[in-house]
């Protein structure tokens, strides 16, 4: 079985909440339970709730399997990128080292890179990956590009990211505004920039700014 | 004797509370589970519908329920993890005594001789002091089925006014605002119909963390051109991406309504066909309305007068539009105003009773719906029936075959209910399903009236910071140990369905109240042999009433996904019907049992009512002494007192310990830095934490979340200021000051849950 090529996954921060659903719901499965494979981030708690929800991007050339001595990390067929196979993983940490989207963690006690799956148990019979079945506010949504569109006209879907000179495609996309001219997200120009979402003034206080 | 028999570390100790993690026996049997049983999760209003997987009567995960069409499969963390709750180190599984000579402070006691005690100290309670010194209290996370058992239990076996429920704590502004206003306690449309509204409006709602699966219908709202627009002293996750965000000042919601409805009467933005033909009181609302322009209402709300004119503007010329309020608003001695403020901008603009255009409270409980209409609050009979009505109150002696006179009159509201405790007038308790040493305000009271109590009976499936000074506990069910029915938010009737059968000698607890009064020799109308069978008398007690059940049965729950009440089983003519039930209520020439025809609302005439909603300040302002607003709140994997969700260990993790919000201004003005450990204090107690400074919380407020005991609970500071009419607590404000502290000496004993 495999995952059908029309669904593809989509990620949207504007909608995160912030409320782990994804991260809870992640550690119930049978083949890594109590561990979650998301990573939960919170941008800058002192200034914002903002939060953004990672998983494996499940790039259609990893740099994960790329750099593996062991070659211990395989891309199927129908573009999700596996978890390390046991057998062969030997927890060098070469994979987490070198994503870029900072995703693969070893898990020491058990010699094991781990990261995720796509829920290849679930999405390659025809379900949904866990966290976006469960997400409350649908930031993680699994479904069609047809289906995406007609939702959520005001935004985009994109999964091109550059890396200074590393240009990478994945098979999850992030939204973006409808009317932004990117065509690929520069992952590295971003990073030192200020910003840090959307800070709104409580505008209570003599002097505090207005939004706009 | 109802005093904490041991040393509190002691009981803790023995029952907890303790955390339950995803591993021993559910970890190895994963895995195939024997059954998927499709039922709903245990905690909030939203009634999510989830399917749990069984293996050998135990719980051992859950599956999602994507066909179930309020929430489609998504949960938040609470939901997922709710399935830890059964098979829990800290299940009470037999009856318990207190015992100071045990080590717990409780020994175990054989379940018949426990209900013969119980019986024997409720007899002996009622002939010394009168029927009247005995009281219930309840809660609206139990299904329809037992609240109204337990309306009825207090009524026609104690013979006592005294019952009221945790309900009181939670929804009961928005219910006397919106009887007041529409006739109807019920929100008035499906939560679908947001989709598509142009504008939505979120008055004092924590919709993220409180209610998480209403995020997406906000969210798919937004994708469709709606504005949003919230209301909160904090920037919650809900309001970091609104369109609109208005930071009230704790305690001034109403006059920032005020001054929105004058600027939509100024720019004659309102409704007036609808106005003339549908209402009454207008004038007296504009009359008020009027002295609230937008620069005085800017300073009392505390929101720029920009803000204002703009959330006048948008509300004013929407086509379509949402209005949703929660405890935000409810939480006050103001709370029914504030209530009714919100309802005249509903009002005055005519969006009622059409496509996209709805209103509603965001209830709080599994049932708070449903729990708040069949019987179980101190002035009510069941279909939402008023007891001090000689009409309600013949039907329902007639239901219950018993002689109108002999029926109680009205209690009191929970919190008088302690009072009563507290001068001696009450001097036994039966409490089920509600955590008041926890949940009330200005709980140290609260223990003080439990101290008090000549007798102490709990009914739970924890030992609950309450149940700590019970006389006798005696073990009840959780909710997947039975059947029967709730309400959920958008009063859509579902379905719980049976998992597992309850462990040890512990039975639901329809059952235990059936015994008591069977060992007190009053079994009259406490005979049900099963859930369904008091399900079947609850339609008919609710027959003709404004929350009319009669047409709904379980089988119709079943194959609709729930039935939305009214069902009545017949037609104005009184001839058999099968109705599908009411998903959106008011609309053009509909019919109901008081209008009768009259018009769309509730009352003899069909209209609805402005009622003017007059700007009080809170009951305890900030001054010189105590010069920092106090809110309080939840958080999103905690749920109300915490007696299930901190005993879940992901859940715990999650957010451990309760933190005071502080923005930096506030902090930096105390020395405080982020982590450093904070004392707030108020007239009334103290709680030390650690502090999260942040720039997302109104500089004159701070925040702390309830759901911890103790040392850590907020309610030690909270006051127990009430609305004069729907008696709700004012939580979510009062007066404190704030110090640097050093870490305090409970760290050393307590974990994070405890």
């Amino acid at each position: 079985m495999a995952v059908a090529e029309a669904y593809e996954f989509f990620i949207d921060p504007n909608r995160c909440i912030g409320c782990q659903a994804c991260v809870q719901a992640c550690q119930e499965c049978d083949t890594h339970k109590g561990h979650t494979m998301i990573h939960l981030e919170f941008i800058d708690r002192a200034d914002s709730v903002q939060t953004v929800p990672v998983v494996c991007m499940h790039c259609d050339t990893p740099t994960c399997a790329e750099v593996c001595p062991a070659d211990a990390i395989k891309r199927t067929d129908d573009g999700v990128v596996q978890s390390a196979r046991k057998p062969r993983c030997i927890a060098c940490g070469n994979c987490v080292l070198a994503c870029p989207f900072g995703v693969p963690e070893v898990h020491i006690e058990e010699q094991l890179m781990m990261k995720c799956d796509m829920c290849y148990d679930r999405s390659s019979v025809g379900k949904k990956p866990m966290c976006t079945t469960v997400c409350p506010s649908q930031a993680l949504h699994f479904g069609t590009r047809e289906e995406i569109q007609r939702l959520r006209p005001r935004s985009r879907p994109s999964n091109t990211f550059q890396f200074g000179h590393q240009t990478i495609t994945t098979k999850v996309n992030m939204m973006i505004p409808i009317q932004s001219p990117s065509t690929r997200i520069d992952v590295l120009s971003a990073m030192h920039a200020s910003t840090t979402g959307r800070r709104i003034a409580l505008a209570v206080l003599p002097g505090d700014a207005f939004p706009v | 004797m109802a005093t904490i028999p041991v040393d509190l570390l002691h009981v803790i100790q023995r029952y907890g509370p303790h955390l339950s993690i995803g591993t021993g026996p559910r970890h190895t049997q994963g895995g195939e589970p024997d059954k998927l049983v499709k039922t709903h999760c245990c905690f909030c209003g939203q009634q999510c519908g989830i399917q749990l997987k069984v293996k050998d009567n135990e719980v051992i995960g859950f599956e999602p329920w994507e066909d179930f069409p309020f929430n489609k499969g998504m949960l938040c963390p609470k939901g997922v993890k709710r399935y830890l709750q059964g098979s829990h180190p800290d299940r009470l599984v037999t009856a318990l005594a207190r015992d100071p000579a045990a080590t717990s402070g409780f020994s175990p006691m054989a379940y018949p001789d426990a209900i013969a005690r119980v019986a024997s100290e409720i007899a002996r309670i009622q002939k010394t002091y009168g029927n009247d010194a005995m009281a219930s209290l309840s809660g609206a996370s139990l299904t329809s089925e037992k609240c109204y058992l337990m309306g009825k239990f207090a009524r026609v076996c104690l013979k006592t006014p005294y019952t009221d429920y945790n309900g009181r704590l939670c929804m009961v502004s928005a219910g006397a605002g919106n009887k007041k206003a529409f006739g109807i306690d019920r929100v008035t449309s499906p939560w679908e119909e947001m989709i598509g509204s142009e504008v939505i409006w979120v008055a004092g709602s924590n919709v993220a963390e409180c209610a998480p699966i209403t995020t997406n219908y906000l969210w798919q709202a937004r994708e469709m051109g709606a504005k949003i627009i919230i209301q909160d002293p904090r920037l919650t996750p809900i309001a970091r991406t609104c369109d609109l965000f208005l930071p009230v000042k704790p305690g001034r919601d109403v006059a920032l309504f005020a001054g929105i409805l004058n600027l939509m009467i100024e720019k004659d933005a309102i409704d007036h066909d609808f106005i003339n033909a549908n209402t009454v009181g207008f004038e007296k609302v504009a009359e008020y309305v009027h002295d609230w322009t937008p620069a005085r209402t800017a300073e009392v709300s505390g929101v720029a007068e920009h803000l204002l004119r703009k959330a006048a503007e948008w509300w004013g010329e929407a086509k379509t539009s949402f209005l949703m309020h929660a405890r935000g608003i409810e939480h006050h001695s103001h709370g029914v105003a504030n209530v009714l403020g919100a309802i005249n901008l509903v009002l005055a603009s005519g969006r009622v009773g059409k496509a996209h255009c709805g209103y509603g409270t965001i209830t709080g409980q599994a049932n708070g719906q449903g729990g708040r209409e069949h019987g179980q609050k101190c002035d009510q009979l069941p279909g939402l029936r008023d007891i001090s009505n000689p009409e309600h109150r013949a039907y329902v002696s007639g239901v219950w075959n018993i002689d109108e006179k002999e029926l109680p009159g009205p209690g009191v509201d929970c919190v008088e209910l302690f009072r009563k405790i507290d001068r001696g007038e009450i001097k036994g308790l039966l409490a089920i399903c509600f955590n008041p040493k926890v949940s009330l305000p200005d709980n140290n009271f609260i223990t003080k009236c439990l101290n008090k109590l000549e007798f102490f009976v709990a009914i739970d499936f924890f030992l609950s910071e309450t149940g700590r000074h019970a006389d006798i506990v005696l073990p009840g069910s959780l909710q997947e140990e039975d059947e029967g029915v709730v309400a959920q938010l958008e009063a859509r009737v579902i379905k719980i369905n049976q998992a597992v059968e309850p462990p040890g000698e512990a039975r639901q607890d329809w059952r235990i109240i059936q015994d008591i009064a069977k060992a007190l020799g009053r079994p009259h109308g406490m005979t049900f042999n099963s859930s369904r069978e008091i399900f079947d008398e609850l339609r008919i007690a609710s027959k003709g009433g404004i929350a009319d059940y009669s047409g709904i049965t379980w089988e119709k729950i079943e194959a609709n996904y729930g039935i939305f009440w009214p069902c009545p089983s017949t037609d104005p003519q009184g001839n058999p019907i099968d109705h599908p039930g009411t998903p959106r209520l008011f609309e053009p020439g509909s019919w109901n049992p008081i209008a009768k025809g009259a018009g769309p609302f509730y009352f003899p005439d069909g209209k609805a009512r402005f009622n003017v909603a007059a700007y009080t300040p809170p009951t305890e302002d900030v001054d010189a002494e105590f010069p920092v607003i106090l809110t309080t709140g939840r958080v999103v994997s905690q749920f109300l007192s915490g007696t299930q969700t901190r005993r879940i260990g992901p859940l715990v993790a999650q957010f451990p310990d309760p933190r005071i919000e502080i923005h930096p201004i506030l902090a930096e003005k105390h020395g405080i830095r982020d982590n450093d450990w904070v004392t707030a204090e108020s007239r009334r107690g103290t709680i030390t934490l650690q502090a999260r400074v942040v720039l997302t919380i109104r500089p004159d407020t701070v925040f702390i979340p309830y759901h911890w005991a103790g040392v850590k609970s907020a309610n030690q500071l909270t006051i127990s200021a009430q609305d004069p009419i729907s008696k709700i607590p004012e939580y979510k404000v009062c007066a404190c000051r704030i110090r640097k502290a050093e870490a305090p000496a409970y760290t050393a004993t307590l974990e994070s849950q405890q």
